[in-house]
């Protein structure tokens, strides 16, 4: 499953960050997203939800939909 | 002894900057949305062992591959490059206590670049009260650097670091290697590494900040996330009219009484009219606005530095994507309320030169606090103080006139977007912050420092044109009225342009330095009208009332809401965008905007029989 697809409320890993280019890899991973780490859909913004706020580990990350498809999800195991 | 140069680096939010103003006591900006520290700034202070150090603020960053022009400068002076500043001796690492896992990898590729480095787990306090527990020396000697754990806020928090400094003094200089920019497979191995190091090192770790969460879960809300944003915004418009009131009617008392003491004390003569209708009326008529500005200037410190504004800019990145713009044009837009120019710096932060630049070039059509002088003036002598359903009408058309500003931003940046900055909409990629109570020492100097700034502009600029302004429309004589003085020659070559949107030679008049800065258009108003009423003790607002008509009121506000009268705003605004050609166009769209938005307010207010 891909992150943007991911329901508010459910919980998930990072499996792999793909169908990215190097550069969205590269500003992802700096971020912080990287396999393995706790993944959380909490919400999508308002006026149409394009906007994501995610949980990754401990923190609060907001990003779009188009970005949020390149990080690939898998359940916790 | 040259100072031992230490650089202070971390991701956006991590607490550097209230560091760097507990390490230094030099006060600068605190807040906590991504990216606040624009301007390189340094600051001294002295080792346990009396060793002196100057603390080098960057910007935050994520990784060591610069893309925004705030991430350039700071990955620039990390790796020493020419042209920007000297290398520093070593760096000063922060990394969020609370998140270790997410954050590490930062610090890895840090330790890379070869220069001493400490690593202070910063928010220490806040990390432990959710429970978290990281095996320090594990941490250590795994990373083979030196770790020390910190609370930037109290002096107790930084005594660890500051024991720990002198050890990296005398480690000395080591070789830096290469400018540490990553391929992504070298980012994916520091990556991994970090992870690994940071699974061994964290002890214990609960799930994220509870409060936090909870708060989210209201404010992050699709419906009521916004209906919050909107009620906090009209609180605060609310507030800088209800709660300034008072002490504003105070200072107008204060300053009313000093002038009608200075006329009895003085003999009549030049000098008594220099200070009581120069000084006294021009100065004072701009130091009343003091407490709206602090009410103002409180809010947007507090909403910085509670972790809110980065949630305002998730709010509205929606918004902002349909304009072609993104969430993080927002912080700059909206920090643009209390003053442009740090609207516009804080833009840097904006990855997309096109979208960077149209962020600018609309940021003045905020409403910034210079103007509230002019709408608080103009609003208290026109509109009348009666209640609409809830809430006070003059609130009402002050919140009126702050979203006509935001409005035609909007606008403007949306066919800017089409026209001469097209471009691809950007990726959004922000932290949002753990939610902090504001540390009050910080919030109160923050706020004095702004609120001493502004009485500065008005005890130096404004003085010095009221007086320049109280003498140009004294002399040669004002016996038969102003206009046969050398203000009234000046402004009446202004007046055939001006007559047709409304405005009289009284306006032209203050027009005129109202374009060095906007509150200064109060303080001329204030001389100008002294000068002509002599008794009239009841104040400026008083002297507009039986001046001007309705509609000619209403075309003055609807003016400022567009002009681009501020001569700083304009300079900076050239600086960051270096280029003649666009500022020109800034200025040109504005005043076009402001003459006609003034002509078609009083043309309808006049067709409407006000």
């Amino acid at each position: 499953m891909k992150l943007s697809e991911l329901p508010p409320g459910r919980r998930a890993r990072v499996a792999s960050i793909d169908n990215a280019t190097a550069e969205l890899e590269a500003k992802l991973r700096e971020v912080g997203f990287s396999e393995g780490d706790e993944v959380e859909m909490l919400t999508h913004g308002p006026f149409g939800g394009r906007t994501l706020a995610v949980r990754l580990n401990r923190s609060i990350i907001a990003l779009r939909g188009p970005e949020a498809a390149s990080i690939r999800v898998e359940d916790v195991s | 002894m040259n100072a031992f140069r230490l650089a202070l680096v971390g991701a956006p939010n991590s607490g550097k900057s209230t560091l760097f103003n507990g390490l230094t006591g030099g006060r600068a900006k605190v807040a906590n949305y991504a990216g606040v520290t624009v301007e390189r700034r340094s600051g001294a202070f002295a080792t346990p062992a009396g060793r002196s150090v100057e603390l080098i603020d960057l910007p935050g960053i994520y990784g060591l591959t610069a893309r925004s022009l705030d991430e350039r400068i700071a990955v620039d002076v990390i790796s020493g490059r020419e042209g920007v500043d000297r290398a520093p001796d070593a760096l000063l690492v922060l990394i969020d206590a609370a998140d270790l896992r997410t954050h590490l990898h930062l610090a890895l590729q840090l330790k890379a670049l070869g220069r001493p480095m400490l690593l202070a787990l910063n928010m220490i306090d806040l990390a432990e009260r959710d429970g978290v527990v990281i095996d320090i020396p594990k941490l250590e000697a795994r990373l083979g650097i030196p770790v020390v754990a910190t609370c930037a806020t109290r002096k107790a928090g930084r005594a660890a670091l500051l024991a720990r400094l002198d050890g990296l003094v005398e480690a000395g200089q080591a070789a830096p290697t290469g400018d540490g920019a990553l391929t992504i497979a070298g980012l994916r191995s520091v990556q991994r590494e970090a992870r690994a190091i940071a699974k061994e090192a964290i002890l214990k770790e609960p799930a994220m900040n509870k409060v936090t969460r909870a708060i989210d879960r209201v404010v992050l809300h699709p419906v009521l996330g916004p209906i919050v944003l909107a009620a906090l915004l009209f609180l605060m418009f609310q507030a800088v009219f209800a709660w300034a009131k008072a002490p504003m009617d105070v200072i107008d008392a204060g300053f009313t009484g000093l002038g009608a003491w200075i006329s009895t004390t003085l003999p009549d003569g030049l000098l008594k009219g220099l200070i009581v209708d120069g000084v006294i009326a021009g100065v004072g008529s701009v130091i009343v606005f003091l407490p709206q500005i602090l009410i103002l200037f409180a809010f947007i410190l507090l909403l910085e530095a509670s972790g809110y504004m980065a949630r305002a800019a998730f709010m509205m990145d929606e918004l902002m994507l349909r304009v072609g713009l993104n969430g993080r044009a927002f912080i700059p837009l909206l920090s643009s309320f209390a003053c442009a120019i740090p609207g516009m710096m804080s833009a840097r932060t904006i990855e997309n030169e096109n979208d960077r630049l149209t962020t600018i070039l609309v940021a003045p059509l905020m409403t910034c606090s210079a103007r509230l002088p002019v709408y608080t003036l103009i609003i208290a002598a026109f509109i009348p103080p009666t209640t609409v359903g809830l809430f006070g009408l003059q609130g009402l058309v002050m919140f009126g006139l702050y979203l006509a500003g935001v409005v035609s931003a909007v606008v403007v940046a949306f066919l800017l977007k089409r026209t001469l900055t097209r471009g691809r909409p950007q990726p959004l990629l922000m932290e949002m912050p753990t939610y902090k109570l504001p540390d009050p020492k910080d919030f109160v100097i923050n706020l004095w420092l702004r609120g001493w700034a502004f009485l500065k502009r008005a005890g130096k600029f404004i003085f010095t044109v009221s007086v320049v302004l109280w003498f140009l429309a004294s002399f040669p004589s004002s016996a038969s009225g102003i206009r046969e003085t050398y203000a009234g020659m000046l402004g009446s070559w202004l007046e055939p342009l001006l007559k047709p949107i409304g405005f009289n030679l009284e306006i032209a008049i203050a027009l005129v330095p109202g374009f060095a800065a906007r509150e200064v258009a109060v303080g001329a108003l204030g001389t100008v009208y002294a000068l002509q009423s002599s008794n009239d003790t009841n104040g400026l607002a008083h002297a507009l009332q039986s001046a001007w008509s309705l509609p000619t009121a209403l075309a003055f506000l609807a003016w400022y809401v567009f002009a681009p009268q501020c001569m700083a705003t304009l300079a900076v605004a050239r600086r960051e965008m270096n280029s003649w050609r666009w500022t020109a166009f800034m200025m040109g769209y504005l005043l076009a905007m402001a003459y006609i938005a003034a002509g078609a307010t009083y043309w309808t207010a006049r067709w409407a029989g006000l």
